[in-house]
């Protein structure tokens, strides 16, 4: 008895330890993505008995496996009204562990109206799994899946050739299809892709290394996963904190609250605050445990200054040296999530960070065809198509492009009538003054004005108040 | 230096920002208590989201009336220890007109007690974002849901129009009447829950510890006696014996499993090599098949 305790006393303590990958799975109905899915779970051993016992159930009344075999696909549809029509319909979120690390995987569908989907799923995930069917190869649906990989910044990919077992595990297709893979790749920039010879259905190459692909020589799908190293991934270098919350719990205290959305800050560290340029030094790091030396991404802390500077949510707080784009004009991959078509003539709400202003959209440059990459010519965007297009706000935004920061380079667009979230956005670089035709900033010349000075910070204030409403104005001192 | 989070710590972080996302965004959020484990790591997580400040909204419980007394007694005692702002709504109602497990069935009960009370309070107090402590990995409709999840002016939950969420940019844009139900602990495991616990020593109701306890074996389940509102023709089938509960709810209708865990250690090794899931000692999931999935349509959490 006491020895057992020591086991699973050093079972969690090795399991604390482990870090977390999020996976984004994609593939067509019929490629075997469920079955994968079930299987890393299933042979992952978690998944608990009675669990299999309503999946059992299932099988025999809707399954779509032969008599007498597991449909692990079924254990991943939890919606009932998808049961029925026998595809996923949205994101589900599946946990799995192993003795090295912990697993969520986003699984979306690979349907074509639901690129919405796969956007949603695929956001936040360290890597993706593109499933292909060994018999078909690359098709359409592997080029639309692979685009929108790249567009989401996801650093690692892996083409799994599934159901090879339906071709004898044969090397010459596997070889074929992954040459043809790379070539699509490689056009898209993508650096790191790693292609497995599997079946999903009879498990091998996905957790064991199989004895039918003695031609193979990486490691099973399941190893790479838990060996690939992530945490590279991250941009430690640029220092960027959307202030998300003021703490003022007594007049001694004024903290702000925020996720440090890449980057590194010390306990002494010169920060500066944008918009207002003001300088200050990080005068302590406070969590709930006490205080840090230092933090980074993603870690939530609360960072108190030296100086008493006022700094609001949606503002954000970099280094001196080390300054993000600042401006209110950019130009941006969008994809549109929204059944009503994108309007140009309306005032969406952006939502940035922790920052929120109107914005428009003030032309779109191209389209892409998502089947062959092609740029079309730039209308309006319906449900689920992506471009490039122009965006201008009513405040100031603090950005990078989202191929350098993933976190300070996304926007989403919401509809101010229906409040749906009609659209996502990359941005990929701000625009220059006289390539926008955004509006001059109302101007408040105080000087000019005769305004005495003791009146400034008054002025000061209620202007930052129209500006967190959405207005911006400019004040000369 | 390599700069890397564990798992937990990974997940501590996404909670945190979840919450002082919603006290940031909306004017009037709440957080539902239901006393639980899960609910017990999200209070911590509200509280580390603001040290050393106070938590800027208030924790509100659901009671049914017939919640066992040991989670009444840790509720209070949590929440002044804790400095919390708590709120308790019941159905008095319902209450008032005998409405009851063993009366009524657990699908009136549930019905009544629970996806009501929680409504009228959201109402009451025109609450418009309540936090849940739902994890994702508990049961399959819950899957698929949001961490911001969208309710219309009913309170419902529609799985075929959920607003696509990316990144950690949550659109918190509701109109009047609407409201977002926002879950923190979507991504957590139980396995998860339990080593947080364990390493930040989070309190929790004492049921989950195996002791001896008089119980009646109802349909199967094991039921322990926590009041004098037991039928009485179960009264002279009550047993001493040793159990513990892996969820916690209403007493008649959550089953308790023989058990000697009587550390967090123990729990997880019984976790770890049990073959039954977490929630099938729930009574109400059996009501009909994806019951839960209905059940968040009418509003229920």
């Amino acid at each position: 008895m006491e020895e057992k305790k020591i086991d699973i006393k050093a079972f969690l303590d090795a399991d604390e330890k482990k870090d977390l990958l999020r996976l984004l799975t994609a593939g067509s109905v019929d490629d075997g993505k469920s079955t994968l899915i079930g299987r890393l779970l299933f042979d992952s051993k978690k998944l608990y008995e009675d669990q299999l016992q309503a999946l059992e159930r299932d099988s025999v009344r809707v399954g779509n496996a032969g008599a007498g075999e597991i449909d692990y696909a079924l254990l991943l549809d939890g919606l009932k009204a998808e049961r029925e029509e026998g595809i996923t319909i949205d994101v589900a979120y599946r946990y799995f562990s192993t003795n090295q690390r912990k697993f969520i995987i986003a699984d979306t569908p690979g349907h074509e109206q639901y690129t919405r989907n796969m956007i949603t799923g695929g956001s936040t995930a360290n890597l993706a799994i593109i499933l292909v069917d060994a018999r078909a190869g690359v098709i359409t649906q592997t080029r639309r899946h692979t685009f929108l990989v790249s567009l989401l910044g996801i650093k690692h990919i892996v083409l799994a050739v599934n159901k090879m077992d339906l071709v004898d595990f044969s090397q010459d297709v596997f070889n074929n299809i992954k040459e043809e893979y790379l070539k699509l790749t490689t056009q898209l920039g993508i650096e790191d892709v790693t292609c497995f010879p599997i079946s999903a259905k009879m498990g091998d190459n996905v957790v064991e290394k199989s004895e039918k692909t003695p031609w193979y020589e990486g490691t099973s799908l399941l190893e790479f996963l838990e060996t690939v190293p992530i945490h590279r991934d991250r941009n430690m270098t640029n220092f960027r904190y959307p202030v998300q919350y003021v703490l003022r719990p007594n007049l001694d205290f004024r903290g702000f609250c925020g996720k440090i959305a890449s980057g590194v800050i010390r306990k002494g560290d010169e920060i500066v605050a944008l918009p207002s340029m003001k300088r200050s030094h990080v005068k302590s790091i406070v969590t709930y445990e006490g205080e840090l030396e230092e933090a980074f991404c993603p870690q939530s802390v609360t960072i108190c200054l030296e100086d008493e500077i006022d700094i609001s949510r949606g503002e954000m707080i970099v280094k001196p040296n080390d300054l993000p784009y600042v401006g209110r004009s950019f130009e941006t991959m969008l994809v549109w999530m929204d059944e009503e078509p994108m309007d140009r003539g309306k005032q969406f709400f952006l939502k940035h960070n922790t920052n929120t202003t109107r914005a428009t959209i003030e032309s779109v440059e191209y389209r892409v065809d998502v089947n062959t990459m092609e740029q079309l010519e730039g209308r309006d965007f319906k449900l689920n198509e992506i471009g490039c297009v122009r965006i201008t706000t009513a405040k100031t935004l603090f950005f990078d492009s989202y191929k350098d920061n993933r976190q300070t380079g996304a926007f989403i667009l919401i509809d101010p009538i229906t409040n749906n979230t009609s659209a996502v956005g990359m941005i990929v670089r701000p625009l220059e003054e006289g390539e926008t035709n955004e509006l001059a900033v109302p101007t408040l010349d105080l000087k000019a004005l005769g305004i005495p000075a003791e009146h400034y910070p008054s002025i000061e204030k209620a202007v930052a108040e129209l500006s967190k409403q959405g207005l911006e104005v400019k004040v000369i001192k | 230096m390599e700069y890397n989070l564990s798992h937990l710590q990974e997940l501590e972080t996404e909670s945190i920002h979840i919450i002082r996302e919603v006290a940031a965004e909306f004017e009037n959020p709440v957080m539902l208590y239901s006393i639980g484990k899960d609910s017990s790591v999200m209070v911590r997580l509200a509280e580390k989201a603001f040290a050393p400040g106070k938590v800027p909204f208030p924790l509100m419980h659901i009671d049914s009336k017939w919640k066992f007394r040991e989670m009444i007694e840790f509720r209070d005692n949590y929440a002044k220890k804790y400095g919390w702002n708590l709120i308790v709504e019941s159905n008095m109602e319902a209450f008032n007109a005998g409405v009851g497990p063993f009366t009524h069935g657990s699908k009136v009960h549930t019905d009544l007690m629970k996806t009501k009370a929680l409504l009228d309070a959201l109402n009451k107090y025109k609450f418009d974002a309540a936090f849940g402590g739902a994890r994702r990995d508990e049961e399959k409709s819950r899957a698929k849901e949001r961490i911001f999840s969208f309710r219309d002016k009913f309170n419902q939950w529609d799985p075929k129009n959920q607003r696509p969420e990316l990144w950690d940019i949550y659109n918190s844009r509701v109109h009047k009447g609407e409201s977002i139900r926002v879950f923190p602990l979507s991504n957590w495991t139980e396995l998860d829950i339990w080593q947080y616990i364990r390493l930040e020593n989070i309190p929790i109701v004492p049921l989950y510890y195996a002791k001896e306890r008089p119980c009646v074996e109802i349909d199967g389940n094991i039921i322990m006696a926590d009041d004098d509102r037991l039928p009485a023709e179960y009264r002279p089938l009550i047993k001493n014996r040793m159990v513990r509960f892996r969820t916690l709810g209403c007493w008649p209708l959550t089953g308790a499993v023989e058990s000697n865990a009587t550390t967090i250690e123990e729990i997880v090794e019984e976790m770890m090599t049990t073959t039954k899931s977490e929630r099938t000692t729930r009574v109400i999931d059996f009501d009909q098949e994806a019951s839960m999935e209905q059940k968040k349509r009418e509003g229920y959490f």
